[in-house]
């Protein structure tokens, strides 16, 4: 049986009110196709056990021990094992939302922690609780600029995440608004074109750092005649960076969001993964989602409570800054950990080691025949590599030495078939961006 | 003479230039006034549009515009402390903003005094 809540008879009043005779007339009206299911199709159901050594079956075929040059804003780090520890203590794992600061100081302290640290990795003045991811993120920087004013477009440069375009296309679809696309230049931003790009109308440019390529850009210029021109500037960053370079912060970001799974986190199929968001005083009150606030009791000890909750969707209900968003408090938590057990300084070892090994494997990968870098600009731990063939076909071919060599860029960038985006972090051995390099030069 | 509106501003007009609160009611009812967000000076607002909107610990709200007008001030005092809104929404320290080339007739759709009081009383 179809697993519907509804009965025949919810599904009568509901077309009735909606004075529609039948469900394939709703279809019809709906133009869409009738959805049609052949249950007769369907095998003989199964034991537990049975299932089960099915499910692993095809679990089996999935290839999780190749060796990661894929990025595109989603790293494989090292993550150490305390942080799955820390997770799985039961006042972390099981605690729902902390409305109730009196039974919640472990839960309320620890979002309050993430804010803290995420600020000081951003160089901004505030932070929420987090989102669900970093697509939804930059959504929330998007909808936050639209609702600050009254102006109704959007720069977006291509050089952000196209599964962030992707999404923000996807969210914004029934939006009052309009999304200019500025064309990346090679492994750039164009930021001349963004900037042209700018009217009395844009209510913000949505850029990345380090772009989607892996290339770091000086922003300060061009974030600085942005506002000028009364838009806002809006950083995605990938947080590892910045560990090592100069905070959207510092080079006057008004909004920096983000993907956190590179603190913490493990790859997995669509997470959970975490979003960040971080604002400065001035946008605060405009920006989505629980905040943690520090405070003290009537005896005066240092408390944790949830606050500015009025601009909140429990309170505001359809005048909420977001009726989408949530916090990914576990996911948070996780990332929280991981950042404190490195420390400020493991952070930056961890971001200098991506940084000289991407360089490494660069060099490496670059003095084969046929295989040249895109540009010459200086990059994180991301490059794109020109293939003297399709980059999908030839990294299909590494899958089968065990390497998933990077992203392929035809798929997201036409014109860019040839064009492979490696990713190398601190878990890259010399022996392994070696026997990338030899694998890559035999099947070419 | 002020007038009072359903959602619970009050409008006084002196020489065509008009003052915008919101009433003793209202402040009452969101409890301690947290923060409020202001109308854009220079915008032109016709009765019944949003002028801002004001979050109080318990609650947040939207102001509307009791009559339509022009925004040429807007009341400083209450950003650094809008406590002032809960002490004295109805005197002389407690106004929000000031319009200008107002729509007159629209004061005729407001309410006196009496006739709000008697309005919340139900």
């Amino acid at each position: 049986m179809p697993f519907i809540a509804n009965t025949d008879t919810d599904r009568q009043a509901m077309l009735a009110a909606l004075g529609c005779p039948s469900m394939e007339e709703l279809w019809k009206r709906a133009n869409v196709p009738a959805p049609t299911f052949d249950f007769s199709q369907l095998p003989e159901g199964k034991s537990e056990f049975e299932a089960a050594r099915h499910l692993q079956h095809l679990a089996g075929k999935n290839a999780t021990d190749l060796v990661c040059f894929m990025g595109m804003g989603y790293y494989d780090h090292f993550i150490p094992a305390a942080v799955a520890e820390i997770l799985g203590q039961s006042g972390f794992y099981t605690a729902y939302t902390p409305y109730q600061a009196e039974a919640s100081q472990g839960t309320l302290q620890a979002i309050f922690e993430w804010q803290s640290a995420i600020c000081r990795l951003t160089g901004m003045e505030v932070s929420n609780a987090s989102l669900y991811d970093g697509g939804t993120a930059v959504f929330e920087a998007m909808a936050m600029a639209l609702r600050v004013g009254k102006r109704r477009e959007i720069v977006i440069s291509d050089a952000i995440s196209p599964i962030f375009r992707e999404m923000l296309k996807c969210y914004s679809a029934n939006l009052n608004c309009q999304i200019k696309y500025i064309p990346a230049c090679e492994e750039k931003s164009d930021q001349e074109s963004l900037l042209a790009a700018v009217t009395d109308q844009t209510a913000c440019v949505i850029v990345q750092y380090p772009n989607v390529f892996g290339t770091m850009e000086a922003w300060a210029d061009t974030v600085g005649a942005i506002k000028a021109k009364g838009a806002l500037a809006v950083c995605v960053s990938y947080p590892t960076a910045l560990a090592l370079l100069k905070t959207p912060g510092e080079l006057g970001f008004d909004i920096v969001v983000g993907e956190g799974q590179p603190l913490g986190l493990p790859l997995s199929f669509g997470g959970p993964y975490l979003g960040y968001m971080c604002t400065s005083m001035k946008l605060m009150r405009k920006m989505p989602g629980r905040i943690v606030g520090q405070a003290k009791d009537a005896q005066g000890r240092i408390g944790y409570v949830l606050t500015m909750q009025a601009r909140e969707q429990h309170i505001r209900r359809e005048n909420a800054m977001s009726n989408i968003c949530s916090n990914e408090n576990l996911c948070a938590l996780g990332a929280l950990a991981y950042m404190t057990l490195l420390g400020k300084e493991g952070l930056r070892n961890v971001a200098e080691l991506c940084l000289s090994k991407a360089h490494y494997a660069m060099e490496r990968l670059t003095a084969i025949s046929g295989v040249q870098r895109i540009g010459d600009s200086p990059f994180f731990n991301e490059f794109v590599l020109r293939l003297p063939g399709d980059a999908g076909e030839i990294a299909g071919r590494l899958v089968c030495k065990g390497f998933a060599a990077g992203m392929p860029l035809g798929k997201y960038y036409p014109g860019r078939e040839n064009q492979l985006l490696v990713s190398v972090t601190e878990k890259r051995s010399r022996a392994e961006i070696n026997l990338l390099a030899d694998h890559l030069e035999a099947v070419l | 003479m002020k007038r009072y509106a359903k959602s619970h501003e009050w409008v006084e007009v002196v020489d065509n230039s008009a003052t915008v609160g919101i009433s003793k009611f209202a402040a009452e009812e969101l409890g301690d006034v947290t923060y409020l967000e202001m109308p854009e000076l220079g915008s032109e607002i016709k009765a019944g549009e949003m002028l801002g909107s004001i979050e109080s610990v318990k609650a947040a709200s939207d102001i509307f515009a009791p009559i339509g007008g022009t925004v040429i001030a807007v009341n400083e005092a209450l950003a650094t402390d809008p406590a002032i809104l809960n002490q004295s929404p109805e005197e002389e320290e407690g106004w929000i903003c000031r319009l200008e080339k107002i729509n007159a007739a629209d004061l005729a759709k407001l309410m006196s005094e009496a006739e709000y009081l008697e309005f919340v009383r139900k």
